[in-house]
């Protein structure tokens, strides 16, 4: 495979009439790298805090997510039972196992059947936390770690994702900031959520709920906490 | 696949008689054409982040080995592995290899070009594997055994009907009496059917719309989130990329796809942009063991430094075939290979020869609304007629159509035996046609009197005419009023 | 660049089509420009723009007609033609023919500044806002795609077309979508062409215009053939025939006097 990788190389320097590349382009590319500068970003989302949570709301209700306000994570329990049962779900949910959303005091409702971990094919309903949020195009942004399995995103029919509004930014580069932000590694995924899943694969119509959620339901918390 | 490039007319001609596609194609407007332009009209920066994404892509190109060997040391760090594979042979190679060594029996795949591109499939199942197609346009079409039409919608040529039937004729365990009529019901029982491949899978493989320098990562855009289960659940997740989808940084790869979905599908953001980053973390409870991600150059390399280098920069999104008139009159299959439309004009004789797909760029009429759409502004009329360019060096062009054309040039390069020429044959034309104002046939251009009438000349020529008023002797005809009424406007 | 006061000294490049089929188009252009003040010559050693030629890749002959417009035109203040597509040629393309004979490429770029597709000529340049002409009917207009797509010419007709006494314009649906003629494309794929042509005359037909103009002679014959050929009696005219008020010289294209 090494002839390959050195025959591919030599390839695009032939190609480009050089050898490899001079000390200057070297640091161009390293430059580039390291700067990761912005390009343009649209205006769009340049807004106040709360016009941009504004713009969120409206980018992601546009798309078919549905998007419901509440004062703090104590009222959680009572919007997720009461969105379930609106939508003639079982009150089920699989909560991703995130020490914020473990702070929710689930026993309010006692009818829900509350369960942590992955997701399994059979959960119909999931809960995550989300890292931040878009507002120029109503964009959740979720990280992949212990505490949010990726396939709670993904599998089950029913997505309700806990946002704070002080997580929401303007860009999907305010985004990448917050992710270099905390020092790690970059995780396996990044999700980039933008309403529920939908194909229009059948004559251009559009069907929601293809292979992911059908339905995306967003609990935006407005109070720092419980 | 096997290339049908070369009867690009008869394939033509069978698209234009078919009833059922011609319906299909009739949606694309609606569909996709404006789409685009509402979403187009609402981001007003839209015209500049083309400029700074071909920018991006034209800086990538002149560095391309630098940013590919910082993407696989980046692959590496992060507990990947990166395949280079020169020819369509390797790539088929190596990603047997992987699934051989897990044994696996299921393949699922997230909707990818370049597997169509290597004939994956076919190589797969030759090797004992059994390749589920995810997205549901591939699965459809997978089921029929066709070859997709459309780059990012593959079954477009098809109706519901169609699908109907064939799911049908597929999912043969299913109640017989059920009914299909609604799209609704045929997204629903492939949900179900899929859901099962996905848990049973034993490797995924999805394309890439990007691989990034700076964190290793791949990127993939879709609104099914079929890639995202393809990849998550088995226990590998290959990654089957061409080498040009490469970019350098986050911010690069988020400034391009502000114009990959309005371009596309006319969406401001597909709903699920994902980037993975080598297999699972320590901790992490679901997410591939293993990630690999296989570099396909197959051609494109030797198109560095040549005028078609530019074609580099496309992403794929579509937007040439949505509104090109020539891809909506007889549909992506009659271009013959995995690529259609204009991109695919342009691509196609590139990677399969200009022998094979001379047809292609040719097939146009430089309409020139391909590039104005072109979010990453490929100038595809200027590559197709460098194809041109290439095939008359080649002596390629029927003789016929070479005669004819040599015989023009030598008359526009001579201006009297123009004029004399052309002089009489107008003259003779003008005289025939005077009593209808047209022809319904005339030697030498059924291609045009087959299907249209050939409007009848004037008579003389402008410059007959013209020569006429300078020497104030015109007397009769059109030169009479035409000067007179010219000179009463100018006085 | 020029001096206002000075008469703009025009040279006409006539076209083949314009030339072969439709001289009227050409006085019509040449009765636009004079009203408008200008001089007009037409340069006899003119035959065409070369774009049969580029377009099927032959760039020697392309070179050898493009080397030959060039000489015949550079003395001229302006060269204006009644065509977006060969203006268009001579504009966007003949720089890069030369690409490495700097001598040329400088010759070939010092012409385009000054070509002009003859619409927008009189509206971008001249500064012409209306006509004095008469043409009772309603008219639909067809974009032809390099005058569109290459220079831009959109508004320009449509400003000068309302200025015309008992004309109404009404808007083609798709009026920027292709026709289908494409030069050499409508001979080498003529039942693509005539699909294309077929979806562009139902289009035509919708608006319920009893004229469609357009500003290029290729697109012109094509539409008129198919019009024709449908039976249609919608008439067709090159736009010059109306702003310079001279469709009483001559029958719509495809048509005979009477008709």
């Amino acid at each position: 495979m090494s002839e390959a990788r050195t025959q591919i190389l030599t390839s695009i320097r032939r190609s480009l009439k050089r050898d490899s590349a001079s000390p200057e382009m070297v640091s161009t590319v390293e430059n580039r790298l390291k700067a990761h500068a912005r390009n343009l970003v649209p205006q769009r989302s340049n807004l106040s805090p709360s016009d941009r949570i504004d713009l969120f709301v409206s980018m992601a209700t546009e798309v078919a997510a549905t998007v419901e306000r509440l004062p703090n994570l104590s009222r959680v329990p009572h919007a997720v039972a009461d969105y379930l049962a609106s939508q003639n779900l079982p009150a089920e949910v699989k909560v991703a196992p995130d020490p914020q959303l473990a702070t929710i005091p689930w026993d309010k409702r006692p009818t829900l059947t509350v369960t942590t971990g992955r997701a399994a094919d059979r959960d119909l309903t999931s809960v995550t936390a989300a890292f931040s949020a878009i507002a120029e195009t109503g964009t959740l942004m979720m990280l992949s770690g212990p505490e949010h399995p990726t396939t709670l995103n993904m599998m089950p029919d029913t997505h309700i994702v806990v946002l704070r509004a002080d997580q929401v930014v303007g860009s999907y580069e305010d985004g990448w900031d917050a992710v270099r932000r905390r020092d790690k590694e970059m995780p396996r995924t990044v999700n980039f959520i933008t309403g529920p899943s939908r194909t229009g694969d059948i004559e251009q119509t559009l069907q929601l709920g293809a292979h992911g959620p059908r339905r995306l339901h967003i609990l935006l918390i407005d109070g720092p906490s419980v | 696949m096997q290339s049908t490039s070369h009867a690009f007319k008869d394939n033509a001609h069978g698209a234009l008689a078919d009833e059922r596609l011609q319906k299909a194609l009739g949606k694309m407007k609606v569909g996709f054409q404006d789409k685009r332009t509402r979403a187009v009209a609402r981001l007003p920066e839209f015209d500049t982040l083309r400029d700074q994404s071909r920018d991006i892509k034209n800086h990538v190109l002149e560095h391309l080995d630098l940013y590919l060997e910082r993407f696989e040391a980046n692959v590496i760090a992060n507990g990947g592995k990166v395949h280079w594979c020169r020819t369509p042979g390797e790539a088929r190679d190596a990603i047997v290899e992987i699934c051989r060594s897990v044994d696996a029996r299921i393949v699922t795949k997230g909707k990818s070009m370049i597997a169509e591109e290597i004939e994956l499939n076919d190589h797969l199942e030759k090797n004992g594997l059994e390749p589920v197609e995810t997205d549901l346009g591939e699965y459809i079409i997978q089921l029929r055994k066709e070859a997709p039409s459309h780059i990012i919608a593959p079954a477009v040529h098809l109706n519901k009907e169609d699908v109907a039937e064939s799911f049908m004729k597929a999912h043969d365990k299913l109640d017989p009496n059920r009914s299909l009529e609604e799209p609704r019901a045929l997204v629903n029982e492939a949900r179900e059917m899929l859901r099962q491949k996905f848990l049973a899978a034993d490797v995924g493989i999805t394309g890439a719309n990007f691989l990034i320098a700076e964190t290793g990562s791949t990127v993939i855009v879709t609104n099914e989130g079929n890639g995202d289960l393809t990849q998550t659940l088995p226990k590998i997740h290959i990654v089957l990329a061409s080498l040009e989808k490469i970019v350098p940084t986050l911010e690069d790869a988020t400034t391009i796809l502000r114009v990959l979905a309005r371009s596309a599908t006319g969406q401001e953001f597909s709903s699920y942009t994902t980037f993975s980053t080598g297999p699972r973390r320590p901790g992490d409870l679901d997410g591939p063991e293993q990630f690999h991600v296989v570099l396909l150059d197959n051609g494109r390399t030797a198109m560095l430094g040549t005028e078609f280098q530019e074609m580099l920069r496309c992403i794929r999104c579509g937007a040439c075939m949505n509104h090109c008139p020539v891809y909506g009159a007889v549909g992506g299959h009659a271009y013959g290979w995995v690529y259609p439309g204009p991109m695919g004009s342009v691509l196609t004789p590139g990677l399969i020869g200009v022998q094979e797909a001379g047809h292609l760029p040719n097939a146009s009429t430089f309409c020139g609304k391909c590039e104005s759409v072109c979010p990453m502004r490929i100038p595809l009329p200027k590559m197709m007629r460098h194809w041109r360019e290439r095939e008359y060096e080649k002596k390629m062009s029927p003789q016929a159509f070479r005669n004819g054309l040599g015989i023009w040039a030598w008359f526009a390069k001579r201006p009297d035996m123009y004029r004399l020429g052309s002089r009489i044959a107008m003259g003779v034309l003008g005289m025939l046609g005077r009593r209808k104002g047209k022809f319904r046939s005339l030697p030498l251009a059924g291609g045009w009197t087959d299907w249209r009438d050939m409007p009848a000349p004037e008579g003389k020529t402008f410059h007959q005419l013209w020569a006429e008023r300078q020497q104030g002797k015109a007397s009769t005809g059109a030169a009479t009023t035409a000067s007179s009424s010219s000179d009463r406007k100018a006085a | 660049m020029e001096n206002k006061t000075k008469t703009p000294r025009v040279g006409l490049f006539v076209t083949c089509l314009v030339d072969l089929f439709r001289p009227t188009v050409g006085f019509a252009a040449v009765k636009l420009l004079e009203a408008a003040g200008c001089t007009v010559e037409v340069p006899a050693s003119q035959t065409c723009c070369g774009q049969p030629a580029y377009n099927s890749g032959d760039r020697a002959d392309t070179k050898d007609i493009a080397r030959a417009v060039i000489k015949a035109f550079e003395e001229f203040d302006y060269v204006v033609a009644p065509s977006g597509s060969c203006a268009g040629m001579i504009k966007e393309h003949y720089g890069e023919l030369f690409a490495d004979e700097p001598e040329w490429a400088q010759r070939a770029a010092h012409l385009k500044h000054r070509t002009y597709e003859l619409i927008s000529f009189l509206v971008d340049v001249l500064g012409i806002e209306a006509v004095d002409a008469e043409y009772t009917g309603t008219i639909t207009y067809h974009d032809s795609c390099s005058g569109l797509r290459e220079l831009g010419v959109k508004q320009q007709p449509r400003t000068l077309l309302r200025s015309v006494g008992g004309l109404t314009l009404t808007e083609l649906p798709g009026a920027e979508v292709c026709c289908g003629f494409g030069g050499t494309f409508c001979i080498k794929y003529p039942e693509i062409s005539n699909k294309m042509v077929g979806e562009k005359t139902i289009d035509i037909a919708r608006t319920g215009a009893d004229t469609l103009l357009a500003g290029d002679m290729g697109c012109l014959l094509n539409m008129a053939g198919k019009l024709k050929r449908e039976g249609s009696d919608i008439k067709v005219r090159h736009v010059a025939e109306i702003l310079a008020d001279m469709t009483r010289d001559v029958p719509p294209i495809g048509d005979t006097r009477g008709a």
